[in-house]
């Protein structure tokens, strides 16, 4: 079956009598036993719902994953994959990671004794020589936020499993239909649902997939001792948001294509970030191991002033943190997304302050192109010059 | 942001409904689930009272609808049918007289044999493919018409702009049920019709998780008065439902264009089967009426019809042995689903007037869905080659299905 088929044709409500077209919203919190020894299938709603039970086979069949789970967000599923190391183990990560990932890594679990190292993983090499007996998680995005750097996972895979260590790879910027990171030798994908399989800024979700069932004994057994997993009510709009996924995002990465192109023309523009562009280093490798680009892509200017007021003169683009929905957003992430990056990772990842983040809608293009437009115009004319010279005397 | 009317769809799809949430500036519009709004002083509210009257969240669905058909804030129902119901009580009293296409919704049907006719609201049913019949239809006491084109389950279209002139000659309203199409791919209003009417449950909501339906038109006062009618009979939609309808129209035009482009190459696929006497799709040349889809329609739509060169029992045969499409009523979800009208939307009506309208026994209806055209025609060939033997398809059309990979 085709990709487009497997995100509409399946059992939406598996031995359910009145077969529904959309799936029930089991929204109980325990489920009564047929005797008082004996448990049905489902017991309590923190150990297993059947509304997220539909989402997490459908979430793993997605990613070609042994067994899917899904939490209350993206932060809580890192949380999650994190509990699998103990006292005196270490994470290797790559340096350009989300900042709540960073500020998990590097200000929670250090209380515990685990020790969260940073190395580019573009830089093989390097990163191959950071890791030791220790590492016990290699965790990376790729393409990453918000430089849309692309990781070679499949070489990666191999220098983490060559010590013993789990990889984890966050595929929020891709969803299954562009990337299946467990194909490339990922032993753990993770995604914010909240970003492209949700799809409509309208929930907050992560996911897990494993690859064996060791591992999906484990992540059960945390996410149920732990209780964080996702609701009812919010697994159903999870469904039903992936339904489109790929509608969504093929409309998506051909408007941020052309709106990568656009920028890539505009005089004012110093840099962008977007693996579609065959100018880009990681073009190659990310048409090797993905299916597309994806609709994240950011860009510099050369002047931080410039870029903030191009952010706040969009009109089309609301100012907010998170990517991947249909309404295009736009930020500063070196202020926003990435205000919590510790000073120390900050230096080591080089986040520059006119970097700008775009997430792009399925709006029309040429509508898109033309509010950046006239945004690029208004930062950039004499007078808004002036202006902001003359608030920064006063 | 406010929506600016020069944008194409698909940004006003996304962004017509935006209305900002002046307490929290949530990029998704809240849910308003309250029956009543506290007032600031005694009888002085912030615009909303209770919620059978108006709801914030409602109100954003409706700006939303209104953004897409390009008319003032639509309105909005709890179903379909209390939205046509809503329309036929705010528009004609006793004695007046409604003319209403032949191939109208059953449930419309039924609305005027078992409710409105005992209230002295008389209808006539017409054939509105004929602009001469509905000329003929029209009676000193006739107050608006009411079309659907594409009609169900044939896609006999009706002239818009035709009709619409011999209404504007009486002296009567217009009403087009657009479900079929939505305004992303036909524009009634724009046509000359006074009033556009969708049941949201189909493509509007697309995820068939919700029923609802809207009214739209560009006349303040009878907007007031759909409002007023809705108020007193109690029909409005409920927040959770009008939530889940806005999201759902955000990937609208998205939705329609791989529907429709889908469902072309499943009509070319079908006309080309040796066990198919008919397909009825406005898109195939062999449609009489092509070209009048052509000018009114941006595109063809994903609704079709086909009639097997067998019985009814084949025909049922046929669609029991599909496996991907879903046998189920409605329409316009993302999920592929396929209905034998005789025996389930058109059972109500009398076999002589199936007969008239070729809905006959072995007529089977499509509405195509998100999947892969690839995948949907394998099916349909499946469950044919079942009926008929192996390889009933002698004339395979490898082409349209690598097309659709």
């Amino acid at each position: 079956m085709k990709f487009a088929s497997k995100l509409v044709s399946f059992d939406v409500a598996p031995g359910d009598p009145f077969r529904p077209m959309a799936t029930p919203i089991y929204q109980t919190a325990t489920f009564e036993q047929e005797e008082a020894t004996a448990f049905g299938p489902y017991d309590y709603s923190r150990s297993g719902n059947p509304t997220r039970t539909v989402l997490e086979e459908q979430i793993a069949g997605l990613e070609n994953g042994t067994r899917g789970f899904c939490f209350s967000s993206g932060m809580a599923a890192i949380t999650c994959v994190t509990r699998l190391l103990k006292t005196g183990d270490e994470i290797l990560a790559d340096s350009d990671l989300y900042g709540g990932t960073c500020r998990l890594f590097t200000r929670v679990l250090d209380r515990t004794g685990i020790t969260a190292r940073y190395a580019d993983a573009c830089d093989i090499e390097a990163f191959a020589a950071q890791i030791n007996d220790r590492t016990k998680l290699v965790y990376l995005e790729s393409p990453t936020n918000p430089l849309l750097r692309v990781v070679d996972i499949w070489q990666i895979a191999d220098l983490a499993h060559a010590v013993g260590a789990l990889l984890a790879v966050d595929s929020s910027t891709m969803s299954p239909y562009l990337q299946n990171p467990m194909d490339l030798g990922a032993d753990i994908v993770l995604h914010s649902a909240t970003k492209f399989l949700c799809g409509h800024s309208d929930v907050t979700a992560g996911v897990i997939v494993v690859r064996n069932d060791e591992l999906a004994k484990q992540i059960y057994f945390l996410q149920n001792a732990e209780g964080s997993a996702l609701g009812p009510f919010d697994a159903f709009l999870f469904l039903r948001g992936l339904k489109t996924l790929k509608l969504r995002m093929d409309a998506q990465q051909k408007n941020a294509q052309a709106i990568a192109e656009w920028l890539e023309a505009h005089p004012q523009v110093t840099a962008v970030n977007y693996p579609g562009l065959a100018s880009s280093p990681g073009y190659l490798l990310q048409h090797r191991q993905a299916r597309g680009a994806g609709a994240v892509l950011s860009f510099t200017t050369g002047s931080a002033e410039a870029s903030r007021i191009i952010v706040e003169a969009t009109r089309m683009f609301s100012i907010c943190v998170s990517f991947g929905s249909i309404n295009s957003t736009i930020s500063l992430p070196g202020c926003m997304s990435h205000a919590s990056v510790p000073p120390e990772v900050g230096e080591l990842r080089d986040l520059p302050g006119d970097l700008v983040r775009i997430s792009v809608g399925i709006e029309d293009a040429g509508d898109l192109i033309a509010d950046l437009g006239q945004a690029f115009a208004a930062a950039f004319s004499p007078t808004v010059e002036r202006q902001v010279d003359a608030t920064e005397v006063a | 942001m406010s929506y600016d009317e020069k944008f194409q769809i698909s940004t006003l799809a996304i962004h017509g409904g935006r209305v900002p949430d002046a307490h929290a500036e949530a990029v998704v519009y809240p849910i308003f689930q309250s029956a009543t709004f506290e007032q600031q002083e005694t009888g002085v509210t912030k615009g909303h009272s209770y919620s059978r009257v108006s709801n914030p969240t409602v109100d954003a669905l409706e700006q939303a609808i209104g953004a897409l058909e390009g008319t003032p804030q639509a309105v909005c129902f709890r179903t379909g049918m209390a939205a046509i119901t809503t329309l036929f009580l705010s528009t004609v009293k006793t004695g007046d007289h409604v003319v209403l296409t032949d191939v109208v919704y059953g449930g419309t049907m039924r609305l005027f044999r078992e409710v409105l006719n005992g209230l002295g609201i008389a209808n006539t049913s017409t054939d509105t493919s004929d602009l001469e019949a509905v000329e003929r239809a029209i009676t000193p006491h006739t107050r608006i018409i009411l079309i659907e084109t594409p009609g169900n389950p044939t896609m006999k279209l009706a002239d818009i702009a035709g009709i619409a002139a011999i209404a504007r000659n009486h002296g009567l309203l217009l009403a087009v049920d657009n479900t079929f199409l939505t305004p992303v791919l036909q524009r009634p209003l724009e046509l000359g019709a006074d009033i556009s009417v969708l049941s949201t449950t189909k493509y509007i909501e697309g995820h068939h998780a919700t029923v609802g339906g809207s009214l739209a038109c560009n006349d303040a006062r009878l907007l007031d008065r759909f409002r007023l009618v809705r108020k007193t009979i109690g029909a409005i939609q409920a927040p959770l439902d009008a939530w889940l309808t806005l999201r759902g129209l955000k990937t609208l035009p998205l939705r329609m264009k791989a529907h429709s482009e889908t469902a072309v190459l499943i009509a070319e696929w079908l006309e080309a089967h040796p066990m198919v006497a008919r397909v009825y799709y406005p898109g195939l040349d062999s449609f009489p009426q092509k070209a009048l889809a052509e000018r009114q329609q941006a595109s063809f739509g994903a609704m079709l019809s086909f009639e097997l060169k067998a019985g009814p029992q084949e025909a049922i045969a046929v669609m029991n042995a599909m496996k991907l499409w879903i046998r189920a009523e409605s329409l316009g979800g993302v999920e592929s689903l396929v209905t034998h009208p005789a025996t389930a939307t058109h059972a109500d009506v009398p076999v002589e007037t199936r007969q008239r309208l070729g809905i006959t026994d072995g007529l089977i209806r499509l509405s195509v869905g998100l999947e892969a055209a690839e995948d949907l025609i394998a099916d349909l060939r499946q469950a044919l080659d079942s009926v008929f033997g192996g390889n009933s398809e002698r004339s395979a059309n490898h082409e349209v299905c690598q097309q659709a990979g």
